[in-house]
C-alpha cells in the first residue's frame, strides 16, 4: 500500500507563503480562500524568543472524521496513496466535514461544494510533486510514501525529532513537522 | 508571552468556526419534537380507548407532518449545494448519522401519514373509496398496534439520530460526549410531552402526559450533569470545552435559558400541577419547548466556538 | 501491483521534478479530473524571466487553454534554481490586475487631480515629443531627466541619451544599495553589485545586520540562507526586531537602532585586540593596518554595550564565533543600506570586518562573479552634453558612483546648477521611493512636463501630464538579462500572452518616441526581435534558440583566490584599504568613527520599515493574488508599550511623525518581537492613488511618514530610518 504524506522542516521554513501562493495558482483557489496557510507561534520575551513556523493544510488523516461523517460519500479516501478527496458532484454542502475537521482545513467553495488540499493528486499521479512542495524556495517540504521505509519522508521521520498537529484529536495526521 | 499568528482566512472557519447558523439548531429541535410526539402518540395509539373518547394521537401525526416538513425545509436551506441533495439517497453511509438520518426522515413520512389517516372519521373519507378501505383495514387492533410500534421505533431512531449527529463530529470536543445522544432524545421527549399535554383535551391522558413530562425533565437534568461531569473529567481539551458552559461565554444562556427557565422552573410548576395544587397552565409546557430550542442553539454554537489556532 | 509501479516511478521522478506520466498514474488522473479539471486542459510553457523585483529569476510561464495559468522557476536557471519566490509565483496577478492602466492618458485638470482623457499612442507620444523638443530648445537637453528603475528602462535610457541628457537616475543607488557599494569600493576597490556576490551557500558563519532574509525574498539569497541553516552554519543576526532571520540565529543581538557602527567597531576591536584576524591575508593584501589598529583600539565591547544595548559578553562571543569560522565567515553587506546617513562608513566597517576575517575572494565569503560577453548593438555615438550631470554639482558628494535621484529632485527645486524642466519616469513610483513626498510634489510643480510610464495607476502616475501604460513583463520582449553572477548566463524575456488592452512594451514606446524626436538613426532596428537576434548571434546563439531555451549558461569561471582568481584591488593603493587616504583627502574619517544617532522626541518611536515576503515595494498591493496573501500592513509595537497604551493586536491606530504628518489607519501588531524604542511596518502600503481601487487606503505608508532623511556626505544617499512617530488610537 502507498500512504502519501508530507514532512516539513520548520528549521528551514521562513514562512514566506510561497506554498500558499503556488497552491492558489496551481489549483485556482478562489479569492479569499486558501487550501494551505502559515501559522506562527512566538514564545518568550525579547530578546529570548522562540518562533515556530508551520505551513499547514489538510493532514490527509489516517482516521479522517471528515470522511466518516459525510452522508453522500463525497468525502472519500482515494485508492492511490490514501489521499482524502472530495468528489464535487456528490457533495451536497452540508458542512458536516467542515465541522468535523479539527484543523479547519476545509472550506465551502463559492460553487457550493466542500474544498480543501488534494495533495495535488493530479500532479502526483503524473510523477510530479505537489505544487507547494515543488515551489518551496528553502526546500523545507518533502513528499512521499510513508509506507516505504526507503522513502525520503520515512527516513526523515525516522532520523529527526518531529511533531504533528493536534495529536489529541486522534485523527492520525500524515503531515510531520521536523523540529 | 505566547503569540499566535495565522495567515488562514477561510469564511465560516476563521477567525472562529461558524459553519452552522440557525437552520441546524431549528432542524434538530423540530426533529426532536417530532420524535417525542411519535413515541407518545405511538404509545397512546396502542392503548384501547372507549368509543368517542378523544386522543392527542389523533392530532399529533398531523402536526408532526407539518413540523418535520418545516425541519427538513430548514435543513435544505442550510445546504450549500442544494441541487445535489438527491445524492444523499443514492447511498447509505453507515458511519454517517447524517446519512441514515436522511433515510429515517424518508420512513417517517409514510408512518405519520398512515397514523394521520387513522384519525379521519370514515364518513369523511366517503369521496375517496380507496383511502376509506385502507383506513378501515388500519382500524383493526392488530394494524393499530403495529402502526403504533412503528411510530415508537421510528420516533426513538429519529430522536437518537438528532442527538448523535453532533457527537459523531469528533473534532468538536464539546460534542464528543456519549451523553449528548440520550440528552437530545429525552429533550425531544419532554418537548413532545409538554406540547401534548398542553393540547390534550382528555383529562386522564393529560395527567399521564404531564407526569411523564416531569419524569423526562428530571432525567434531562441528570443527563446534563452527566454530560458536564464527563467532559470536565476527560482530557484537557474536553475540560476546556465544558468550560464554555461553566464560566465561559455560553454560561449565561445555558444556565438561565436552558436549565433555569427551560427545565427547573417548568418542572416545579408542573409538579404543582400534577399534584393539583395549581390549575393546568400552558406557561409551563411553553417554557419546556422554548428550553428545548435553546438547548439546541447553545450546544450547536458553543460546539463550533473553536480555538482555531491551538496547535 | 500498479500501485507499486506508479509509486516507484513517482519516487524516482519526484526528485527530478519533471513531468512524466506513469501508465497507472494517467488512468487515475483521468478519474480525479473532477477534483482538478485542469489536468484535462491544453497547456503550453514559455520560458521568460520575472520582473516583480530586480533579481530577474528565470521562469516558465504556463498557459492553459489560452489563459495564463501559473509561473514556475526555470529548471535550468542559476538564479531561481527552479523555484520562484512568492512574489514571482504570484506574478501572473500583474496580468490579471483589474486596476491596470489600459490606454495612454493625457491630463485635463490640474496636476495630481487624477483626471484624464484617453488618447491614441500617436497623439500621446506626439505631445511628449513636442514638449520635449520645446524644453530642449528653451533649456537644453539636460533639462530633461529620466528616472528609471529596472531592465525595462534600457531603451528609454537609450532614447534620452540620444536626445542629449546625462541626467538618468534610479532609486537603487541613493535610496538603496549606494552606500554599501561605495563603502566596499573604498575598501576593496569593487562594489557588491546585484545579484550580490555573497557566497552564503558556503558560509560556515553568516552575520546579518538588518538584511532580513526570509522577508527580503531575493531568491538566491534566501535559498542559500536555507542551505546555510541546513548545514548548521552558525548564524548571527543584529536587528532591533526579531526578524524571521533572527529566529534562525545562534546569536541574536537586539541592537539599538542606528548603533550598528558601534557594534561593528566593537567586533573589530575584539578580533584585532585578541589577534583573531587572518594575519597573513591582512599582511599580504592590507594597506594602513597600523593606523586602523590604533583607530579601533578604544572601541571595546564594554564601551559598545551602553551604545548598542548589546551585552559585552554577547559581542565578544559573537566576534569569536566569526573568527572561529574564518575565512568562511560572511558578514553580509546588506542591500537596502540607506538607514542613518553614516551608511557608507557603516558599510565600510562591514567591509573592514570582512577584510579582517579574510572572507573577500574566499570560499564562504565574497566570490568573484563572471559575466557572459554579449556584444552590444552598434548605435551611433550619443551627443556630448555641454553641461555635466545636474545631481551632484562640483562633486559635493565625492564618492557618488551613480546618479543621485534626490540630487535631480533638488536641482529641479532650486534650478541650480541649471534648471530641470521635464521628468520622464519609467517604472519607479517616486512618491513612495524617495523620502519626503512633499519635496517631490513641489519639484513636480516646477516642471513643464511629467511623463510616467507604469502598468498601474501609481501615485507618481497620478501626478503625470501624460501616462504611458506599459504591457507587463509577461506580455513583452525586453532587453537581454546579462549579469555578473556565480556563473555567466544570458536570459530572454519574451511575450507569454497578449496585453489585454492598448498597453505597449517599453521598447516600442521608447522607439516611437525617438522617431517622433527625429532620432530614428538611433534605432536602426524596426522590431526588438532584430535587436535581440543580433546580440544573440554574437554569442553563437539566436533568438529562435533562446525562445526555446530561455536561458543559456556559460562556462563557470574560478570564484575564489584559492582557485586561481588574481587578488587585484582597484583602490589607489592597489590593496585593501584599512586606512583610506582618499577619504582623508576628501576630509572624511579614513577609518570609520562612531557618532551616536540623534534620538527622537520623548514618547516617540523610531519608524523602521522593511519587506513582506509576498509584496514588492509599492507595486504589488493591487495584484489580486498577492493582495489576497497580504491585503494590508501592520505596525509592530512592543508588547509592553502596547499593554501600557491598552492596545491589542488588530486594533487600528494612526501614526503621527515629528513633523505632524498623520498616517492612514493601520492595524497594530502588539508583539514581543520588537524593541520598545522603535516600531516597524512593511513598505509599500497605504496607497493614495484612487485608481488602485483594491489597494487604496489599505494599511499605512512608511514613505508618507518619512519627511526627514539624513544625507550621506560621502555619496548622497538618503538615510531614512531617522523619523519618529507617536501612536494615536483609532476611535
Ligand atoms: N519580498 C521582498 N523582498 C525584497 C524586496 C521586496 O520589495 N520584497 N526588495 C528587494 C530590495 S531592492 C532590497 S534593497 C532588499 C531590502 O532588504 P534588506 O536589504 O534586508 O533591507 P534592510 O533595511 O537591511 O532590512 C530591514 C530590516 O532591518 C532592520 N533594521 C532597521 N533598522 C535597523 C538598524 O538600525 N540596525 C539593524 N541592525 N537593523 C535594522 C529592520 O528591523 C528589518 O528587519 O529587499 C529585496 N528583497
Ligand atoms: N519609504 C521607503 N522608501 C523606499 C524603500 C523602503 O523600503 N521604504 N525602499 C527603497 C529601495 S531598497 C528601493 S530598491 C526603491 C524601489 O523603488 P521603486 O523601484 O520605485 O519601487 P516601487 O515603489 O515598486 O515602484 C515601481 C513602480 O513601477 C511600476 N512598474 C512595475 N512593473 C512595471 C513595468 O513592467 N513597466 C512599467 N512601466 N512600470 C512598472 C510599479 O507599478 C510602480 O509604480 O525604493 C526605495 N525607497
Ligand atoms: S514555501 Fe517553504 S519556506 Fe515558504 S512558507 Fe512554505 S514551507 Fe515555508
Ligand atoms: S485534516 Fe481535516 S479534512 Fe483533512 S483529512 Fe484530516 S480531518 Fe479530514
Ligand atoms: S459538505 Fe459535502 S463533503 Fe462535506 S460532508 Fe457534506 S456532503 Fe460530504
Ligand atoms: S498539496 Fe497541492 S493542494 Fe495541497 S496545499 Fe499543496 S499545493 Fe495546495
Ligand atoms: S526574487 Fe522573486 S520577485 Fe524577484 S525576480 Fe525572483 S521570483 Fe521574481
Ligand atoms: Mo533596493
Amino acid at each position: 500500500m502507498t500512504r502519501l504524506g508530507m514532512v516539513i522542516d520548520t528549521r528551514k521554513c521562513v514562512g514566506c507563503m510561497d506554498c500558499v501562493v503556488a497552491c492558489k495558482t496551481e489549483n485556482d483557489v478562489p479569492d479569499g480562500h486558501c487550501r494551505d496557510w502559515i501559522n506562527q507561534r512566538l514564545e518568550g520575551e525579547m530578546p529570548a524568543l522562540r518562533l515556530t513556523i508551520t505551513s499547514e493544510r489538510c493532514n490527509h488523516c489516517d482516521r479522517p472524521p471528515c470522511v466518516s461523517c459525510c452522508p453522500t460519500g463525497a468525502s472519500h479516501v482515494h485508492d492511490y496513496g490514501n489521499v482524502v478527496l472530495v468528489d464535487h458532484d456528490k457533495c451536497i454542502g452540508c458542512k458536516a466535514c467542515l465541522a468535523s475537521c479539527p484543523y479547519g482545513a476545509r472550506f465551502i467553495h463559492p460553487q457550493g461544494y466542500a474544498d480543501k488540499c488534494t495533495f495535488c493528486i493530479h500532479r502526483v499521479e503524473q510523477g510530479l510533486e505537489p505544487a507547494c512542495v515543488a515551489v518551496c524556495p528553502t526546500h523545507s517540504m518533502y513528499f512521499g510514501d510513508l509506507d516505504d521505509p526507503e522513502s525520503e519522508v520515512s527516513r526523515l521521520i525516522a532520523s529527526r525529532r518531529h511533531f504533528v498537529l493536534k495529536p489529541d484529536a486522534g485523527t492520525r495526521p500524515r503531515i510531520f513537522y521536523l523540529e | 508571552m505566547l503569540e499566535l499568528i495565522s495567515t488562514r482566512a477561510n469564511p465560516m472557519i476563521d477567525p472562529a468556526m461558524h459553519v452552522w447558523g440557525w437552520e441546524i439548531p431549528v432542524y434538530l429541535f423540530l426533529g426532536g419534537w417530532v420524535a417525542g410526539s411519535m413515541v407518545l402518540s405511538g404509545y397512546l395509539m396502542r392503548q384501547d380507548r372507549k368509543p368517542g373518547e378523544s386522543c392527542v394521537c389523533d392530532v399529533l401525526p398531523w402536526i408532526s407532518l407539518v413540523l418535520i416538513s418545516l425541519g427538513m425545509g430548514a435543513l435544505f436551506l442550510d445546504l450549500e449545494h442544494k441541487l445535489y441533495v438527491w445524492r444523499m439517497y443514492l447511498t447509505i453511509q453507515p458511519a454517517s448519522p447524517m446519512s441514515w438520518g436522511g433515510w429515517i426522515l424518508i420512513l417517517v413520512y409514510p408512518v405519520l401519514a398512515l397514523a394521520a389517516l387513522l384519525s379521519i372519521p370514515g364518513d369523511l373519507l366517503g369521496r375517496w373509496p380507496g383511502l376509506a378501505r385502507l383506513a378501515e383495514r388500519l382500524k383493526t387492533p392488530a394494524a393499530r398496534n403495529a402502526l403504533g410500534m412503528a411510530s415508537i421505533l421510528l420516533g426513538v431512531g429519529l430522536g437518537i439520530y438528532t442527538g448523535i449527529l453532533l457527537s459523531s463530529l469528533g473534532a468538536r470536543p464539546l460534542w464528543a460526549s456519549a451523553a449528548l445522544g440520550p440528552l437530545f432524545l429525552v429533550s425531544g421527549l419532554s418537548t413532545g410531552a409538554a406540547f401534548a399535554h398542553m393540547i390534550a383535551s382528555n383529562p386522564r391522558e393529560q395527567s399521564l402526559l404531564l407526569r411523564s413530562d416531569n419524569v423526562f425533565l428530571a432525567v434531562e437534568l441528570a443527563l446534563i450533569a452527566l454530560f458536564l461531569i464527563g467532559l470536565s473529567t476527560s482530557t484537557e481539551v474536553h475540560a476546556e470545552a465544558a468550560g464554555l458552559l461553566l464560566g465561559g461565554p455560553y454560561t449565561a444562556p445555558f444556565w438561565v435559558l436552558v436549565v433555569g427557565m427551560g427545565i427547573v422552573l417548568p418542572l416545579a410548576i408542573q409538579l404543582l400541577m400534577s399534584s393539583h395544587r395549581i390549575a393546568h397552565t400552558i406557561v409551563a409546557p411553553l417554557l419546556v419547548m422554548a428550553g428545548g430550542l435553546a438547548l439546541r442553539f447553545v450546544i450547536v454554537s458553543a460546539g463550533q466556538y473553536s480555538h482555531w489556532l491551538t496547535p | 501491483m500498479s500501485h507499486r509501479i506508479s509509486r516507484r516511478r513517482f519516487l524516482k521522478i519526484a526528485g527530478l521534478g519533471t513531468a512524466a506520466a506513469a501508465a497507472s498514474g494517467l488512468s487515475r488522473s483521468a478519474r480525479v479530473v473532477a477534483a482538478s479539471p485542469k489536468t484535462a486542459a491544453e497547456t503550453r510553457s514559455v520560458p521568460t524571466f520575472c520582473d516583480i523585483c530586480f533579481w530577474k529569476c528565470n521562469a516558465l510561464a504556463h498557459v492553459r487553454d489560452g489563459r495564463l495559468w501559473k509561473v514556475t522557476g526555470h529548471p535550468d536557471d542559476p538564479l531561481s534554481r527552479g523555484r520562484l519566490c512568492p512574489r514571482g509565483t504570484g506574478g501572473i496577478g500583474a496580468h490579471f490586475d483589474p486596476d491596470r492602466l489600459r490606454a495612454p492618458l493625457v491630463r485635463h485638470a490640474t496636476r495630481g487631480e487624477e483626471k484624464w482623457v484617453e488618447v491614441t499612442w500617436d497623439e500621446a507620444l506626439g505631445q511628449v515629443a513636442e514638449r520635449m523638443l520645446k524644453i530642449k530648445a528653451e533649456h537644453g537637453p539636460e533639462a530633461m531627466a529620466l528616472f528609471s528603475h529596472g531592465i525595462g528602462g534600457t531603451f528609454f535610457k537609450h532614447t534620452l541619451k540620444a536626445y542629449g541628457s546625462p541626467n538618468i537616475a534610479a532609486p537603487s543607488f541613493a535610496q538603496c544599495r549606494g552606500p554599501r557599494d561605495v563603502g566596499f569600493e573604498l575598501t576593496f576597490g569593487e562594489g557588491i553589485g546585484s545579484p550580490e556576490r555573497t557566497d552564503i551557500r558556503n558560509a560556515r558563519c553568516l552575520v546579518l545586520l538588518g538584511s532580513h532574509l526570509g522577508e527580503n525574498m531575493h531568491n538566491t539569497q534566501v535559498q542559500e540562507f536555507a542551505e546555510a541553516i541546513a548545514q548548521g552554519s552558525s548564524i548571527i543576526v543584529a536587528d532591533p526586531r526579531f526578524s524571521i532571520a533572527a529566529s534562525k540565529a545562534k546569536h541574536y543581538l537586539a541592537v539599538r537602532p542606528g548603533t550598528d557602527l558601534a557594534l561593528l567597531l566593537a567586533w573589530i576591536n575584539v578580533i584585532v585586540t585578541e589577534e583573531l584576524y587572518d594575519a597573513d591575508y591582512v599582511a599580504q593584501h592590507g594597506f594602513g593596518f597600523e593606523h586602523f589598529e590604533a583607530a579601533v583600539a578604544s572601541y571595546t565591547p564594554e564601551w559598545a554595550y551602553p551604545e548598542t544595548g548589546v551585552p559585552a559578553k554577547l559581542i565578544r562571543d559573537s566576534a569569536r564565533e566569526m573568527a572561529r569560522h574564518r575565512p568562511a565567515t560572511l558578514v553580509h553587506p546588506g542591500r537596502h543600506a540607506t538607514w542613518y546617513g553614516d551608511d557608507a562608513q557603516r558599510s565600510r566597517a562591514i567591509a573592514l570586518l570582512n577584510a579582517l576575517l579574510g572572507s573577500w575572494g574566499r570560499k564562504g565569503g565574497f566570490y568573484y562573479p563572471s559575466m557572459m560577453d554579449v556584444p552590444a548593438y552598434p548605435y551611433p555615438a550619443y551627443p556630448k552634453s555641454a553641461r555635466g550631470k545636474v545631481d551632484n554639482p562640483d562633486h559635493r558628494y565625492p564618492f557618488a558612483s551613480e546618479t543621485i535621484t534626490t540630487g535631480i529632485r533638488e536641482a529641479t527645486l532650486s534650478g541650480k546648477p541649471y534648471p530641470v524642466k521635464g521628468w520622464l519616469v519609467y517604472a519607479t513610483n517616486l512618491l513612495q521611493a524617495m523620502p519626503n513626498e512633499d519635496e517631490t510634489i513641489r519639484a513636480i510643480q516646477n516642471l513643464d512636463l511629467l511623463v510616467v510610464s507604469d502598468v498601474i495607476p501609481s501615485e507618481i502616475a497620478g501626478w503625470a501630464d501624460i501616462v504611458l501604460p506599459e504591457a507587463t513583463y509577461l506580455e513583452r520582449y525586453d532587453e537581454l538579462n546579462v549579469e555578473m553572477f556565480r556563473e555567466p548566463f544570458v536570459a530572454l524575456r519574451q511575450p507569454v500572452v497578449e496585453a489585454p488592452d492598448d498597453q505597449k512594451p517599453n521598447w516600442w514606446i521608447a522607439r516611437q518616441l525617438a522617431v517622433k524626436l527625429g532620432l530614428q538613426d538611433y534605432y536602426p532596428w524596426q522590431h526588438i526581435e532584430e535587436y535581440l537576434d543580433f546580440r544573440l548571434k554574437g554569442i553563437g546563439s539566436s533568438l529562435a534558440e533562446m525562445k526555446q531555451k530561455g536561458v543559456l549558461r556559460g562556462p563557470a569561471a574560478p570564484l575564489y583566490f584559492e582557485d586561481g582568481v588574481a587578488p587585484e584591488f582597484y583602490t589607489p593603493s592597489g590593496k585593501i584599504e584599512f586606512f583610506s587616504p582618499q577619504l582623508q583627502q576628501a576630509g572624511f574619517d579614513p577609518v570609520p568613527v562612531y557618532k551616536r544617532p540623534e534620538s527622537g522626541p520623548p514618547g516617540s518611536f523610531r519608524l523602521l520599515y522593511g519587506r513582506s515576503p509576498v509584496h514588492s515595494f509599492s507595486r504589488t498591493q493591487s495584484n489580486p493574488i498577492l493582495r489576497d496573501a497580504m491585503p494590508e500592513n501592520e505596525i509592530w509595537i512592543n508588547a509592553r508599550v502596547g499593554r501600557r497604551m491598552g492596545l491589542a493586536s488588530g486594533d487600528y491606530v494612526r501614526l503621527r511623525n515629528q513633523d505632524g504628518v498623520l498616517s492612514n489607519r493601520i492595524r497594530a501588531r502588539v508583539t514581543e518581537a520588537i524593541r520598545p524604542d522603535c516600531v516597524f511596518m512593511v513598505h509599500g502600503f497605504g496607497h493614495t492613488s484612487k485608481g488602485l481601487r483594491s489597494a487604496y487606503g489599505k494599511g499605512a505608508s512608511d514613505a508618507r511618514l518619512i519627511t526627514r532623511y539624513a544625507v550621506d556626505p560621502l555619496m548622497g544617499g538618503t538615510g531614512t530610518n531617522v523619523n519618529f512617530v507617536t501612536i494615536e488610537q483609532e476611535a
